[in-house]
């Protein structure tokens, strides 16, 4: 296994609220990894901090042989780390295509006097970014909506559109968090199609999800958060006979809201 | 020019290139349809375009970018002031009209960039707070810069500013074609102005449909998803309002130049709310509406003073109310409408309607 991932020892305190302490974990090239754990264990913080939205209280995230800047989002979108959102959070005026052609923005470079002069870099460059990002719609299963806006879309195609936009920054490593929150079985299915997809296409996925089906269903391997610790890393079936995993979400020896 | 064709009623959208040649025909032939009835309607015009200028200029900032900038006007003052430091007696300097300009437009720029950084983190309320104060510094600087050492004369302003010499062609002088026929030096000075904001309005629709205005579009609609997605927040916030600044200055620039007189007055914050009125009113994030709006709003006082004044006198047989008031009154009476009945603007931001064309032109729509 090619590591293209490695958090090492990450720590975040939110005043006297320990988010995540010592995390450390490997996701290697290629794989579809689960990240797991009840309500607030930490699993969108950790999403949080190796996005850069965050800035670690210690540990670093190596990717692909290099340390990615903390707290510079758009440096590590730079790196090939993609995300999306838990509650989405799309560009909800734009068109569906303008959603995910900005989300082309990183990887172009047509300047201020480009842009007046319309000169050929920025023509050739804009038709591009334009047919790009209308096969990633077509990709995710949204064409006949490219020129619908965001905010318009259904609930599961939404959905989609993040995935293309985050696709557009031409990632190694795509970052779910929840893709399936709130769809129903078949947007599930359809769901898990287009992941098993983007990994087939070379792109590594991390994946924080609740629907434990999915993730057991999709994942290589799988680690599971408490309290910002990780209390296991392991291949699903192994991970789902955990005796700290099973206590973890009974609620044995601590206590959930849920 | 699409976009501008598109907003046309019931024309634009049946015939866009009919729509586009209109729309040329009219800019072209408004000051002389408007010298039938006086030189100062012509003059009002020469306003309205620089007003237009800046309505683009601002609709670039808080229209594209989502930053509600209160101090706009500050940037058109800068430009002003450039000009009339560079070429006026008062520091008996007289560069060429084709240096002061830009460096109305490359100091106002300056100033866009100075007010942007401590602002980075502000939004909405607070962000249009301290640019309020901006412009304000901006103009009691201007206001008291006399003392110890005159720089900007104070309030009264600096007098004698050149006119707009192009090439050797004096703008402010009236040309005498025959000895009953001469063109009105308004008229050149409209066709000038003309040709910056028809220049001002290229670029800025080749900014909005380019990746530089979808990075605005994304950080006005989600902040948080443009960061994520790899947009640099802090340099397409700084850049705009420094492209936002370079139109006020270019603006202010040629203001002062046509006035040939420069004071602070001209810049206190009811300019900029006056401008960003214009913006509101005409449909933000929308070229067309900037322009409409500045073209009702800038017009709007003059009409009221020719006309309130003697239809008063007829009616009343004196003036009950004083043609300012008036002016404060509708304006007031229009945002509320506008408020109820077309809370997007006279003509709401349609981005998609460029986006369209444009998708076309890639080939890509079904």
């Amino acid at each position: 296994m090619i590591t293209l991932l490695e958090a090492r020892g990450i720590g975040k305190r939110f005043g006297g609220l320990q988010a995540l302490a010592d995390v450390s974990l490997t996701i290697g090239k290629g794989e579809i990894y689960g990240l797991i754990g009840p309500n607030g264990a930490g699993k969108t913080t950790l999403f949080n901090v190796l996005t850069g939205a965050y800035t670690p209280d210690g540990g670093e995230f190596v990717f692909s042989g290099t340390v990615l800047p903390s707290g510079k989002p758009h440096l590590v979108v730079a790196q090939g780390v993609a995300r999306t959102f838990q509650n989405i959070r799309l560009f909800r005026e734009l068109t569906a295509l303008e959603n995910v052609m900005a989300g082309h923005h990183i990887r172009t470079n047509a300047t201020i006097w480009g842009i007046l002069t319309q000169n050929k870099h920025t023509r050739e460059e804009e038709r591009l970014t334009t047919e790009r990002a209308y096969q990633l719609l077509k990709y995710v299963g949204i064409e006949r909506f490219a020129t619908a806006t965001a905010k318009n879309l259904s609930y599961g195609d939404q959905r989609r559109l993040e995935i293309a936009r985050a696709l557009a920054t031409e990632p190694q490593l795509l970052a779910l968090d929840e893709p399936a929150a709130g769809m129903n079985a078949t947007e599930t299915a359809q769901l898990k199609l287009l992941i098993e997809q983007i990994r087939r296409d070379g792109i590594t996925v991390l994946l924080i999800e609740h629907d434990v089906k999915l993730v057991m269903g999709l994942c290589d391997r799988v680690a599971v958060l408490d309290f910002g610790r990780k209390i296991a890393e392991d291949i699903p079936a192994v991970v789902q006979k955990n005796e700290a995993v099973i206590s973890a979400y009974l609620g044995g020896g601590h206590k959930h809201a849920h | 020019m699409n976009e501008l064709a598109l907003a046309v009623p019931w024309l634009g959208k049946r015939n866009p290139q009919a729509a586009r040649w209109l729309i040329i025909a009219l800019a072209l032939a408004a000051p002389m349809i408007a010298i039938l009835f006086g030189r100062t309607w012509v003059r009002v015009l020469d306003f309205a375009l620089l007003y237009i200028m800046l309505a683009l200029g601002l609709n670039l900032v808080v229209g594209f970018a989502g930053l509600l900038d209160l101090g706009y006007i500050a940037f058109y003052a800068v430009g002003a002031y450039t000009f009339a430091f560079l070429a006026s007696p008062h520091f008996d300097l007289h560069l060429p009209f084709y240096i002061v300009l830009p460096l109305s437009a490359g100091f106002a720029a300056m100033a866009g960039i100075t007010l942007g950084f401590p602002v980075l983190r502000l939004r909405g309320d607070y962000l249009a707070i301290v640019t309020l104060g901006f412009g304000e510094i901006v103009r009691i600087f201007l206001n008291n810069l006399n003392y110890p050492v005159n720089i900007t004369n104070g309030p009264q302003g600096i007098n004698s500013l050149d006119p707009i010499i192009l090439f050797g062609w004096d703008l402010s002088r009236n040309i005498q074609v025959t000895e009953e026929l001469s063109i009105n030096s308004l008229f050149l000075y409209y066709y000038a102005f003309l040709a910056c904001v028809a220049g001002s309005i290229l670029f800025i629709q080749r900014l909005q449909i380019s990746r530089v205005g979808r990075a605005w579009a994304a950080m006005r609609d989600d902040e948080l998803a443009a960061k994520a997605i790899g947009i640099n927040t802090r340099n397409m916030k700084l850049l705009a309002f420094s492209l936002g600044a370079t139109f006020g200055g270019v603006s202010g620039g040629l203001f002062g130049s046509f006035q040939g007189f420069v004071s602070p007055e001209s810049f206190s914050l009811m300019e900029s709310i006056a401008v960003l009125t214009m913006v509101v009113f005409g449909g933000m994030g929308n070229i067309a509406g900037a322009i409409v709006g500045a073209l009702i709003l800038s017009a709007l006082p003059e009409i009221l003073r020719h006309l309130a004044v003697p239809m008063q006198q007829t009616l009343f047989g004196k003036v009950l109310l004083d043609p300012e008031v008036l002016r404060m009154l509708l304006l007031s009476l229009a945002m509320i409408l506008m408020m109820l009945l077309r809370p997007a603007g006279l003509i709401p931001a349609n981005a998609r309607y460029s986006h369209i064309e444009h998708l076309k032109s890639q080939g890509v729509t079904r």
